[in-house]
Order: structure tokens, then C-alpha cells, then sequence
């Protein structure tokens, strides 16, 4: 398959273009940019007057959930949602039924997802067997499955002992060790932000410093076991200000943000909507204008979905017994968009914490518009708005807290390995 | 909070699921309206047709006999039929969900809820779900709100104070888990209460609580000096010790409500309760039973309160 994309505004924040620029796609790779190779005959010309052609989007963390879960969402919903979004890779945690702890789980659900259209699915292995924080994985194998990096997905490790052997041992072979950081104790029963709303609702909160003292515990081990870590889900300013001193300290540390954190705060969940419960918890006004900041200084580097599809059984029951999460797949290039236009950054900017820089987090060659490079690319109206419904997600979850909502930017056309694997038709 | 809920378009009362963001003129109008209810209960006949051919659930989510039976006695009251159902120990237990109980309980042509849950929100969510004819009363969500707590509580006051611009009010105990402080902050401040107070220990109190209007104090002493109400709250069993606090013993003597302390308050000062009481841990038996205790008299008052709240809903 040839394609030829047309007349499209290219932008790629690697090379720092964004100019008109045509793109030539063959063979799976990109094969030229602004000028066609010789003797190149296009199978597919995709006019792309008025859309942005970047790198496809890289979610650092997509719950697919299979296997395990399928009565909520399914493989194939969740990539064809995923593909809808813009996405072309996307790390799955590890957190399934059972858990991604052993090496036969990861090959099987690789082999899945190869086997349907949609993105690049890398399955991020379990630190601990069953996530129980007991006993860890056999890491290198899980690794030679094809897992780069591990993680204990929700499930904090109570025991720091444990913690800090997983760290050592995944940094003898330097595997990445992804954590969020949650204190298992002081998260307890928790459900929303320790601040007036939770006080005048009465929701079990959950404090700040259940963050920050599992930041610290983090940090600190960092230190004497010389793991990489990436930090998923950063929720507080307290925590933003500690991981910018590590980073400043020189630590080999990365953080990510969940894109509905860019946004929403306690205040969200106003009336008891449970599609605002989330983990972490929307936290205060001045929390999320610090993620702000932090997204604009480059304390943060990538932005994702952290997409949890629920079935609406799950979800529709009072706040505090509702799963947590939210579906986001097909949210995270508009939410980031919404948040540039906001914060008036450009596109390049925007594009880049969606792409790239979780590209590098991942270490996958992916988040480029190179010649040479796999054709993973995203083609959006950034002018189109579109209303968040349950009939307009593709997502099996309808959890999202934007329904009702209009968002700007839609996605028109995702390629993935040079193939097309979602096309909107032109309506808007 | 979410007064759309709760109000009809044209601002009359729907459904009561919390005091937040309610507006006063509606608080008024349920506490004028049991003082016509409150005669009822002293004739020889206590019944009025007002509610008759009415079928009304009690949803008890939660066990809890002494408030469903005042609920109970407030529908029949008004002549309406009462459905007792404690759902803990039958459907919840067999999976059913919440909005399908309430389902089903709907196709039985109920045209008024009362719910008890332990959830906070409960009561919103069921309201959200409920067809348009039938009427959501809370009685109790989590530690969100108990709102004829909170108002037969108002009536109480109004009772004895005689309205609420010139008053100081403490309430003293577990505010963090009690929904009845929830309800009675949210009402005394849309009603105009000047001074209101909470007195608990730092680990019995919501971080940032303030922001509901309220003044924080920490020793009993300090907290009551003056008031001309205290409002105690009840302490569960199972937080009088561990981590929230070391016993109860040491909890009496540092929050408990004794003659001696009681000599702090403004010496008109009422003291109220919402039971039911643990004498000895949180109160004196001395205070409970003492000239300025209206403790039964709330529980009398709550009973005219519900009827109130009920013939309202039902649009009377």
C-alpha cells in the first residue's frame, strides 16, 4: 500500500517542522516527506487540506481489558476506540485477570492484539506475581515476552522492602519500573480529595501527602537501588514541586499526568457523578493549575489517557462503590488540545506530550515523522468540535465525564504500520 | 447542591436529599408547616386524610429501627400506606443492584422513597433514576446528610430560641463521620445563625470544614463558652477506640458534656442529642436528664417534622 497524503500541515516537534508539507508512505515506513521518491505511485491519495498530519498519538497507559474484564470492554472495542482517538501505541498496565505476570499472558495478548486492526499494543509486565507485592516476576523473562517496562499498575506494594528489591532487580538488567505513587495505608477507603468538597459531601478522602510520602519512598530508593522510574499519574502540587527537585538533582526519573487531571477538580464531582471518580482524585483548583504549570516548564513529560472503560453496572451506584476511572482513549488528543488552546501553546507543544515524549518514555521508535521511520501517523481537524456522547464514543466505557461536552479536535484518519485503520468520513 | 435535583421548576420542593443549597423560604416552609402537624399527635384520633391512597417505601439500605419507625409513624400519621423493606439482608445480598431494586419496587406503583443508605449520594443517585410522579426523602447517606435530622433539630431551636439571627451554636463530637452535623452546619447557616462552632479532636474533624461556615475549636471549654445551643453528637462504638481515638474514658473527659461544663454555656442554653445517646461517653446522665436537656422533646418534634416534609413532597 502507497499512500500519498496531501497538502496536509505537517507537524513533527522532533525535527521541529510544522509547515504545508506533502507525506509518502510504502512498505509500512515513511519513504518521503515534501518531495515524492522516484518512481513513486500512490494506491491512495488522501487529501489533507485544512488537517494536521503528526505522529501518531503513544498512550502510556490504555486498560484494554483483556483478558479478564471483557464484560466491561473488549480487545478489539478498545483498539478500534483507540485507533478512533488517534492512537498508534499504547502501553497496557498489567493490571488484568489474571495479572501480566507471566511470560505466556504477554505473548498471548500481543498475538491478540497483532491479529486485529488498531494500535501497537505493549504490555507493561507485573513487578510482583499477582501484583500482590510479595514476590517479584521473572522480569527478564517477561522482558524477552516482549514487556519494556514493569509496574504494579493500581496496587501500591505495602511492604517498601519489596519495593525496594523489585527496584534493584529490575535495575540490574535497567528496566524501567513504572509506580504510581500511593501509600496504601493512607489511600484506605479513600474515594475523593481531602479538601472541602469531600468534607461537605462525605466522602472518605484521600489525603495529599498519601502521594508524597509514597514520592519520597520512591525518591529515596531511586537512590540507593539506581532504578529508572517513571512516575505515572502525578495528582498534587506537592508531589510536582518533589519530582521537579529530582529531576533538578539529576535522577533518572519521568511523570506523566492523567489528561482529565488538566481540567476537572473536586468541584467536578459536585452532585455525586461517578464519572468523576477517579485515582488519583481530582484534587484542588490550585493542584491542577500546578500541572498546568508543570506541563508548560517540562516537569511533566507526557500527558495520557490512563483510559478505564466501566460498564455502566459498575458505574452507576453511589459514588464512594462506583469503580474508579474513566474512558480516554478517544479523549486525550482533544483534551490536550483544549488544554494548549487554553494555556496558549501551540500544536507542536501539544503534540509533543502525546507523542514523542512518551515515545522515549517507552523506548519505542515511535513519535516521528522521519524518512525511514514505521508510518504511524494521526491526520485531525484541530478546528473540528465535536460533543462527547455515549453514541459518539467508540469506547465500549461511556464513563467520561465530559458527556454532554463539546471538545475540539477530531480525528479524521489514523494510519498505523502505513496501513489506514480509521477513517472519518467528512461530516463535522 | 444541586438544587435542580431537589426543586421543581417552578421552586417547590421534589424530592429531599440534603439541606445543601436549599433555600431558606423552603427550610421556613417545612418547620411552619409542622407546627400544624405537631397537634395532630396529641388528639385522641392521630390521623389526618391528608396522604390517604399513598404508598410510600421505606428503603432501609442500612439497619436502623428507631429512625425507619419514626418515618413509619409519620406516614400513617397522615394516612398513607407504609412499605417496611431492610433491602441489607434480602436483594443486596442476592446482587441485585441499587437502580434495579428501586426498579422494581417502582413497578409496584410507590410514589414515595425513603432511603437509607451507607453510601453518600444514595439518595441522589435513586432520585436521578425514579419516574416523575415519585418523591425521594433521605434518611441518611454515608456521612453526607440526614436531612429531617437536620430539620426537626431547626424546629427545635425555633421551639425554644425563637429563630436563629441572635444565636451561638456548638456542636461538639464526631463531625467527620456524622452526617447529622453535615445537615444541622447547612441549615443553621442558610437560616442565619451569626456564631457557629465545632468542637473535636483534629482526628474527628473533615480537613478544610471551614469552608462550610464554620469556626473550629478543639477544647470543649473554649467551644461552648457562651453558646445558647449545644448540639452534641453521638460517638460509634467502634471509633471510641483505636487509631481516632485512645478510649472512651479519655474521650468523656475531654468532650464529654458534663453539669460542670455545661456551667460554660450562656445559662438559658438548651442541649440537644439526636440519639441515640451513649450516657457516659458523650454525655452525662446528669445533662441528658437535666432542666436544660430537650433531648425528647426533638423526638417528638421529628415525628411532625417528617409529616411536614412528606405532605410537601406530596404536594399538599
Amino acid at each position: 500500500m502507497k499512500i500519498h497524503i496531501k497538502n496536509g500541515r505537517l507537524i513533527d516537534p522532533r525535527q521541529g517542522i510544522d509547515a504545508v508539507q506533502d507525506v509518502y508512505i510504502a512498505a509500512g515506513h515513511i519513504v518521503g516527506l515534501g518531495q515524492a521518491p522516484a518512481d513513486f505511485h500512490a494506491n491512495r491519495v488522501i487529501d489533507a487540506t485544512g488537517l494536521v498530519v503528526c505522529p501518531g498519538l503513544v498512550d502510556l497507559s490504555a486498560r484494554l481489558r483483556e483478558p479478564g474484564f471483557e464484560y466491561m470492554a473488549t480487545l478489539e472495542s478498545e483498539m478500534r476506540a483507540a485507533a478512533a482517538g488517534g492512537i498508534t501505541s499504547l502501553a497496557c498496565p498489567p493490571d488484568t485477570d489474571p495479572p501480566l505476570d507471566e511470560p505466556g499472558l504477554v505473548e498471548m495478548l500481543k498475538f491478540r492484539a497483532k491479529s486485529m486492526p488498531g494500535p501497537r499494543v505493549y504490555p507493561i509486565g507485573a513487578l510482583t506475581w499477582k501484583l500482590r507485592g510479595e514476590r517479584i516476576t521473572e522480569m527478564a523473562e517477561l522482558h524477552e515476552a516482549g514487556c519494556l517496562a514493569f509496574s504494579q499498575a493500581d496496587t501500591p506494594i505495602v511492604d517498601t522492602q519489596v519495593l525496594m528489591r523489585a527496584m534493584e532487580y529490575a535495575a540490574t538488567f535497567d528496566y524501567p519500573v513504572w509506580l504510581r505513587p500511593r501509600d496504601a495505608h493512607l489511600i484506605k477507603d479513600g474515594v475523593a480529595h481531602d479538601g472541602a468538597v469531600a468534607a461537605r459531601l462525605g466522602l472518605p478522602p484521600i489525603p495529599v501527602v498519601s502521594e508524597t510520602i509514597a514520592l519520597a519512598t520512591i525518591i529515596l530508593l531511586m537512590k540507593t537501588t539506581g532504578a529508572r522510574v517513571h512516575v505515572c499519574r502525578l495528582s498534587s502540587a506537592a508531589a510536582i514541586d518533589m519530582v521537579r527537585a529530582a529531576k533538578a538533582e539529576g535522577l533518572p526519573l519521568t511523570c506523566d499526568v492523567n489528561v482529565h487531571h488538566l481540567h476537572l477538580t473536586e468541584l467536578d464531582i459536585a452532585d455525586f457523578n461517578p464519572n468523576c471518580h477517579l485515582y488519583p482524585p481530582f484534587r484542588s483548583q490550585r493542584d491542577r493549575d500546578a500541572i498546568r504549570a508543570a506541563l508548560a516548564d517540562g516537569t511533566i513529560d507526557a500527558i495520557c489517557s490512563d483510559h478505564a472503560p466501566v460498564d455502566d453496572d459498575a458505574k452507576e451506584l453511589p459514588f464512594q462503590e462506583s469503580e474508579p476511572g474513566a474512558t480516554g482513549v478517544e479523549l486525550l488528543l482533544p483534551l490536550t488540545l483544549r488544554w494548549a488552546r487554553e494555556s496558549g501553546h501551540g500544536l507542536s507543544r501539544a503534540i509533543d506530550l502525546i507523542s514523542r515524549r512518551p515515545a522515549e518514555i517507552l523506548g519505542i521508535p515511535a513519535g516521528r515523522l522521519e524518512v525511514g521511520a514505521p508510518a504511524d501517523l494521526c491526520l485531525f481537524n484541530p478546528e473540528t468540535w465535536w460533543q462527547v456522547t455515549r453514541k459518539s464514543l467508540r469506547s465500549l466505557g461511556k464513563n467520561s465525564p465530559f458527556l454532554g461536552l463539546e471538545v475540539p479536535g477530531q480525528v479524521r484518519y489514523t494510519i498505523i504500520d502505513g496501513h489506514i485503520d480509521f477513517e472519518r468520513n467528512h461530516t463535522a | 447542591m444541586t438544587p435542580d435535583l431537589q426543586l421543581n421548576p417552578d421552586g417547590s420542593l421534589r424530592h429531599l436529599l440534603s439541606l445543601d443549597g436549599l433555600p431558606a423560604r423552603i427550610l421556613t416552609q417545612i418547620l411552619d408547616t409542622a407546627e400544624g402537624f405537631l397537634s395532630v399527635s396529641e388528639q385522641e384520633v392521630k390521623k389526618v386524610p391528608l396522604l390517604r391512597g399513598k404508598a410510600i417505601f421505606n428503603l432501609f439500605f442500612e439497619p436502623s429501627t428507631r429512625t425507619r419507625t419514626t418515618f413509619e409513624i409519620a406516614a400513617k400519621r397522615l394516612s398513607a400506606d407504609v412499605v417496611n423493606l431492610n433491602i441489607s439482608a434480602s436483594s443486596q445480598s442476592k446482587g441485585e443492584t441499587l437502580l434495579d431494586t428501586v426498579a422494581n419496587l417502582s413497578a409496584m406503583h410507590a410514589d414515595m422513597f425513603i432511603v437509607r443508605h451507607s453510601s453518600a449520594g444514595a439518595a441522589h443517585l435513586i432520585a436521578r433514576h425514579v419516574a416523575e410522579h415519585i418523591r425521594v426523602m433521605n434518611a441518611g447517606d454515608g456521612r453526607h446528610a440526614h436531612p429531617t435530622q437536620g430539620l426537626l433539630d431547626m424546629f427545635t431551636i425555633r421551639h425554644y430560641k425563637g429563630g436563629f439571627h441572635n444565636l451561638r451554636i456548638a456542636i461538639v463530637g464526631d463531625i467527620l463521620h456524622s452526617r447529622v452535623a453535615r445537615s444541622q452546619i447547612n441549615a443553621l447557616t442558610t437560616l442565619g445563625c451569626p456564631e457557629l462552632r465545632v468542637v473535636a479532636p483534629k482526628t474527628l474533624l473533615p480537613r478544610e470544614v471551614e469552608a462550610m461556615g464554620v469556626h473550629v475549636y478543639h477544647r470543649l471549654e473554649e467551644g461552648i463558652k457562651d453558646v445558647d445551643v449545644v448540639m452534641m453528637l453521638r460517638l460509634q462504638n467502634e471509633r471510641m477506640q483505636g487509631a481516632l481515638l485512645p478510649s472512651p474514658q479519655e474521650y468523656f473527659k475531654y468532650w464529654g458534656l458534663t453539669p460542670e461544663k455545661l456551667k460554660l454555656a450562656k445559662p438559658d442554653a438548651i442541649v440537644m442529642h439526636p440519639g441515640p445517646m451513649n450516657r457516659g461517653v458523650e454525655i452525662d446522665s446528669d445533662v441528658a436528664d437535666g432542666k436544660q436537656s430537650v433531648i425528647l422533646p426533638q423526638v417528638t418534634y421529628g415525628i411532625a417534622v417528617r409529616m411536614a416534609v412528606m405532605s410537601i413532597l406530596a404536594g399538599n
